[in-house]
């Protein structure tokens, strides 16, 4: 039996020995000038198990008595999540080199979160959810204060883990009642107590705090006070980071915990998820307004990003969980191509994080700015550009589900939160001749950016198939 | 009045009023003595209800290393106390406002809990009769089999957890001479020192 087990969380274990082999091999080894070889190997192997993983036989199977669940929707979390690291990955090198940050202990901390965040999708169980989490957080804790001598990483670092030392306190405060409540922490034995559609008062409560500790863990207002602070401490690859893999997991383990534990009383989370929904995104997009730091203003970006893809989730149907998964594909693939370009924005080996610094970019950089530029429009969901089909979904989700209103809401406030992206590309085309950026593009920086600048152009045709992809991994949590 | 109806109120009674000084006390050495005392009274808790492992394990890791953690923070640590605790009073009203809206939810909760009809037999892994097993035993019987995926990674969450500690606070010092002990073993007292014959009276 215990054999069956490994089999399926084969992948999981991989990734598990590979960072404590690699640990080893690099402090036996050259320590930190295996660094650079360190990140690459890492990333191939995130990538050869992504591909193992897309190409697993369909089908749902579950490990440990229920604690691990493989199915669809965890393997489409689980190729993104992987890509998306790997990426970040590879493109943080440069950054950590220049900035003398490159430790062998990075790419080793980032496999361990990507581990964490592989098991938080594929949690069956209140226990297992728990332990992915911290896991992934702990590892995301360390590396947000990775610059040590700055006080500025440091205090990120320090805010996270308060905070999310204070989140994962009300989660497992959920989770308490709510097993006081049914008795088992596994999911399928939780629904089994849902009768008619009806939470007990105690279920109820323990619902309300899980979602407040999930809702910090995606940066949903209001539970997103660190997010910026946080975004801004943090050396750029690791905003980069938190801005991509990190929120597909934490979205996968919203939805299903409440599809998966709690599908039988929709209308009880419905009305949380919707009012977390409507919160991020008029938040996000109005708070950006002020903000002069890029990283800021795309921790605001994201909270409003997270709004939007809690919006599919609140439509609780099958068609809201395809339009999750679709808006967490497309939205890592255009924070690499941002992250790829915001890496780059220095002068004279200084980063600068100033979006005033952009100013008459396009002279200087004319295609560089343009792949911004398209990127800019995509994430403020313009069409023809693939961050507008994104948001499309969800929307079609929503009013399908009944949630007009919400939907309604949601388009003001994408309207809203154009403005802060059209500024940046304002900057580039028309705004005041500033000293210039001097920063050189590595090869593998312009692939990134390109590529998501590619992808955004011509995904318009039909999302690379993803639709379908999606909306079978979205059928196996309807079961 | 039985002898464990007796103990239980002693010791609930000391937890509570050791927690109350763990707040109040001005010393702060004497505050994690309060802690102490509380940690081991909730212990003697846990052997009343015939929970003996995990009495032993909260003496063993939160009085042992936690509080004696604590202890030492406080006593190497340069902290200024007093002004940690200058806020008291001036938050005091609006905490215990809001602890008073916490309790009375909890009370609305806890006086309509109802456990779901379907929980008994949902249990994964139901305590055995004292009579059967102790509970050492029947802890150990699932944690490293039903439970075996959470221990294995809870220990990965601990290796994380080391090796955050050491990126964050280890710095390779070069200006330092340090013990190689390798080095040390490998001398021979061939080449380390030489004997040589002075003849009396004329020196070297």
């Amino acid at each position: 039996m215990i054999s069956t087990d490994i089999n399926i969380v084969l992948p999981e274990i991989t990734l598990a020995v590979f960072s404590m082999a690699a640990l080893m091999v690099a402090v036996y080894g050259g320590k930190d000038k295996l660094a650079g070889l360190m990140i690459w190997v890492t990333s191939g192997v995130m990538c050869a198990l992504g591909l193992w993983i897309a190409f697993w036989e369909p089908g749902t199977t579950t490990a440990f008595n229920g604690s691990f669940v493989n199915d669809g929707y965890a393997r489409f979390a689980k190729v993104v999540i992987l890509f998306g690291s790997a990426m970040m990955l590879l493109l943080s090198q440069d950054y950590l080199e220049k900035n003398k940050l490159l430790k062998f202990e990075f790419p080793i901390l980032i496999a361990l979160a990507t581990l964490g965040m592989m098991l938080m999708v594929s949690a069956g169980d209140l226990m297992a959810l728990y332990m992915g989490l911290e896991l992934q957080s702990l590892a995301l804790y360390v590396v947000a204060s990775f610059r040590r001598d700055s006080i500025r990483s440091t205090e990120a670092g320090l805010k996270y883990f308060v905070l999310g030392a204070l989140s994962s306190g009300l989660l497992l405060y959920g989770a308490s009642l709510v097993y006081g409540f049914s008795g088992t922490t596994n999911f399928a034995g939780i629904s089994e107590t849902i009768h008619d559609g009806k939470l007990g008062l105690g279920m109820l409560f323990g619902l309300v705090f899980l979602s407040v500790g999930m809702g910090f863990k995606v940066s949903a207002a209001p539970f997103h006070m660190w997010t910026p602070d946080v975004y801004e401490g943090s050396p750029t690859p690791v905003t980069g980071f938190f801005a991509t893999a990190p929120k597909v997991a934490a979205a996968g383990l919203f939805g299903r915990v409440v599809h998966d534990a709690f599908g039988g009383a929709i209308t009880d989370w419905q009305q949380i998820i919707a009012f977390l929904s409507f919160v991020s995104m008029f938040l996000g997009s109005i708070a950006a307004i002020g903000q002069t730091n890029i990283k800021r203003l795309m921790a605001y970006s994201s909270i409003a990003h997270m709004g939007f893809a809690l919006l599919g989730l609140s439509s609780g149907t099958q068609e809201g969980v395809q339009a999750l998964l679709i808006y967490m594909a497309i939205y890592v693939t255009m924070n690499i191509g941002v992250f790829a370009f915001i890496l780059n924005m220095e002068r004279d080996g200084q980063p600068i994080t100033d979006i005033k610094s952009l100013g008459l970019y396009s002279r200087v950089e004319p295609i560089r700015a343009a792949a911004l530029a398209a990127l800019m429009f995509s994430l403020a969901g313009i069409p023809p550009l693939v961050g507008f089909f994104g948001k499309l979904y969800v929307l079609k989700a929503a009013v399908n589900a009944g949630l007009s209103w919400l939907a309604i809401s949601a388009v003001i406030a994408s309207v809203i939160g154009a403005f802060y992206y059209l500024r940046i590309i304002y900057f580039m085309y028309f705004g005041t001749e500033v000293e210039r950026m001097t920063g050189k593009m590595p090869l593998l920086h312009k692939l990134a950016l390109y590529g998501a600048t590619l992808i955004m152009l011509l995904g318009s045709i039909n999302l690379f198939g993803i639709e379908a992809i999606a909306a079978d991994a979205a059928a196996s949590l309807f079961k | 009045m039985t002898v464990t109806l007796f103990a239980f109120y002693l010791f609930s009674i000391t937890a509570v009023m050791s927690a109350l000084f763990v707040v109040v006390a001005r010393n702060p050495v004497h505050s994690v003595l309060w802690l102490i005392l509380t940690f081991f009274s909730a212990a003697s808790m846990f052997v009343l209800m015939g929970a003996e492992f995990v009495a032993m394990l909260l003496a063993i890791v939160y009085v042992g290393a936690v509080a004696v953690l604590f202890l030492f923070v406080v006593m190497m640590l340069d902290v200024d106390f007093v002004e940690l605790k200058s806020g008291m009073q001036k938050y005091f009203l609006i905490g215990s406002s809001i602890g008073l809206v916490l309790l009375m939810e909890l009370g609305l909760v806890i006086s309509h809990w109802k456990v779901a009809p379907e929980a008994g037999s949902l249990l994964q892994s139901p305590t055995p009769s004292i009579d059967e097993t102790h509970n050492t035993l029947a802890l150990g019987q699932i944690l490293y089999s039903d439970y075996i995926y959470l221990f294995q990674i809870a220990g990965l969450i601990l290796l994380t957890a080391m090796i955050g500690a050491i990126v964050l606070t280890l710095r390779h010092r070069t200006d330092v001479k340090r013990q190689n002990v390798v080095d040390q073993m490998q001398r021979d007292p061939a080449d380390a020192m030489e004997v040589i014959t002075v003849k009396s009276g004329q020196g070297l």
